[in-house]
């Protein structure tokens, strides 16, 4: 007789009349396949945890983004955020799509260099420019946004040292109605700041003043704020306009936009609360269009788009550990991956379906990684089927930041596969090894030797 | 261990308890537990039917099954000593 597929006995009290916290049943289907892979099978052949980034997600979402915008507006650019994801297969997808590179440190110019981005499609951001990154970005005509003063001025001296005119914008930070303001980056537009360092580029004419910048937030709810950003960025460009005859060929409003994750504490699905690119870009093309440009003076606006443009084409496959009781009778699921490979769990509930077929019997369980420490916690309530050792999960909308924030800690750092048009899988980033690790470890000659 | 006398159980999982008004939902792996249970089958007993008749080995289940009767306890279902 064959025997019948086993399930984990699980009870439940039901509370009638009480919503229930934890979340609505229906938000679980099994997740077997991403893009026609068997998600068992890319465990087998990869190993488990993995990260795994769909292609045909981010050719659509990108061209959903840019079609938002350039439906609005005459000139738009995506210039894509490196410290995002800068596994260079991803950053590739989108230089096809025709995204320019934004850069915040002398290695991440140094990647998008790497992968053929032309130097003056390079945009520069960031505090933390060394002299050499500088030299070498003015060499190569890079957009440079000045964070602060001191970098004004050793461009400056740059500029007459080297005998070119670097091409600059200035960061504006500023009041959008959205608090904190994040106004440790550029120059102020309300008390003047922004004024003071345009009037230092334009009088002293070692720099060409290309452009202005601001990057009001990251994960923001409120369209109407980037409305605001481009207001007053288009109202500097038009007194720049004024005051030196000088038309200002771009406004880049940064990066910023929702990805569709549901942020911790909020009682909503991100998917239904995050605003559409279409929100944005009406927000930002109106303010533009309305400021006052002539129609053949209107800047390129530029973009730095990051999570909203990645987040959702990344997927993370895991597997169960083991099953426990808390003390108070919860459930505890400890998976093979933790917060330091995915970093985001910290700001996110991350949506996490199980990987195979299950019955309609749920459990509420606390999720949690495989780390030796208590803040380990993937997910702090969560409603799942019994999953039992060794079934898989997959954790959804995790392409931003988790694989360039990760921490090797305890184990190695999964492999990263992208899964291509063809629904074919393609390792970008293997798997780390010991000799990964120990490759940059050196021995001093006396602690060599030992005897226990 | 034992099923307390009153609990009513329905064929799709539905499990009340009269003497609180409580309500619960298992699984039906859960229900032929408490079935087996409540006609005064011993863990072992139970350990041997289930066993041979799905796909689970001796010491996953006898894992999950010592987990699940805690729950039932917990949930005030079952109550006493373990069946030796
Ligand atoms: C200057 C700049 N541009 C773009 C981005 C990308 O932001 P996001 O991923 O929120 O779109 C960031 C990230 O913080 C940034 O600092």
């Amino acid at each position: 007789m064959k025997k019948l597929q086993y399930e984990r006995p699980v009870i439940t009290r039901l509370n009638t009349g009480v919503t229930n916290k934890f979340g609505t049943k229906t938000a679980f289907t099994p997740v077997t396949h991403v893009d026609g892979n068997e998600v068992k099978t890319l465990i087998a052949n990869y190993g488990s945890p993995l990260f795994v980034i769909s292609e045909q997600t981010i050719r659509k979402t990108f061209k959903d983004a840019n079609r938002a915008f350039t439906t609005r507006y005459p000139k738009v650019q995506f210039a894509w955020s490196y410290k995002t994801n800068y596994i260079n297969a991803v950053c590739n997808v989108f230089h096809q799509e025709g995204s320019w590179a934004e850069v915040v440190s002398g290695f991440e110019y140094h990647k998008a260099l790497n992968n053929d981005v032309p130097g003056s499609k390079i945009i520069f951001n960031g505090p933390d420019k060394t002299e050499a990154d500088l030299r070498l970005a003015i060499e190569n005509n890079s957009l440079i946004h000045i964070d602060h003063l001191d970098e004004l001025y050793l461009i400056k001296e740059l500029a007459v040292e080297m005998n070119k005119k670097p091409r600059v914008a200035i960061r504006v930070n500023m009041d959008t109605g959205v608090y904190p303001i994040w106004d440790r980056f550029g120059f102020n537009y309300e008390n003047g700041q922004a004024w003071d360092a345009i009037n230092k580029i334009m009088l002293n004419d070692k720099m060409e003043l290309v452009g202005l910048h601001s990057h009001i937030g990251t994960f923001m709810l409120s369209p109407n704020a980037y409305g605001i950003a481009a207001s007053k960025l288009s109202d500097l460009a038009l007194g720049i306009k004024k005051k030196y005859k000088k038309n200002i060929q771009y406004l880049d409003l940064g990066g910023g936009f929702a990805s569709k994750n549901t942020l911790k504490g909020s009682y909503l699905q991100g998917v239904d609360t995050s605003p559409t690119f279409d929100q944005y870009a009406e927000a930002i093309s109106t303010a533009i269009l309305n400021a006052g440009f002539l129609e053949e003076e209107l800047p390129l606006l530029i973009l730095e788009s990051g999570r909203s443009l990645i987040d959702e084409a990344g997927s993370l496959l895991g597997s169960v550990i083991s099953n426990k009781r808390l003390s108070d009778g919860r459930r505890a699921t400890i998976m093979d991956f933790g917060v330091n490979i995915l970093f985001t769990s910290f700001w996110y509930d991350h949506k996490i379906s199980p990987a195979q077929d299950f019955s309609q019997y749920t459990e509420d369980a606390v999720l949690y990684g495989p780390l030796c420490m208590n803040i380990d916690v993937i997910r702090e309530n969560i409603t799942l089927p019994p999953l039992k050792r060794d079934d898989h999960v997959v954790v959804h909308t995790v392409g931003a930041y988790n694989m360039t924030q990760w921490m090797q800690f305890i184990a190695m750092r999964p492999a990263v596969v992208m899964i291509d048009m063809d629904e074919k899988p393609h390792i970008i980033r293997r798997r780390e090894t010991l000799s990964t690790i120990e490759s940059v470890e050196m021995m001093p000659e006396y602690l060599k030797k030992f005897k226990l | 261990m034992n099923i307390k006398k009153n609990i009513a159980l329905s064929d799709s999982g539905f499990v009340f308890d009269p003497s609180s008004g409580d309500s619960f939902s298992t699984n039906p792996i859960g229900l032929e537990i408490i079935k087996l249970m409540k006609n005064g089958k011993s863990a072992d007993e139970i350990k041997k039917l289930i066993t041979s008749s799905y796909m689970i080995d001796d010491n996953s289940f006898e894992k999950d099954l010592y987990d699940f009767v805690n729950m039932l306890q917990k949930l005030k279902i079952a109550e006493g000593e373990e069946k030796k």
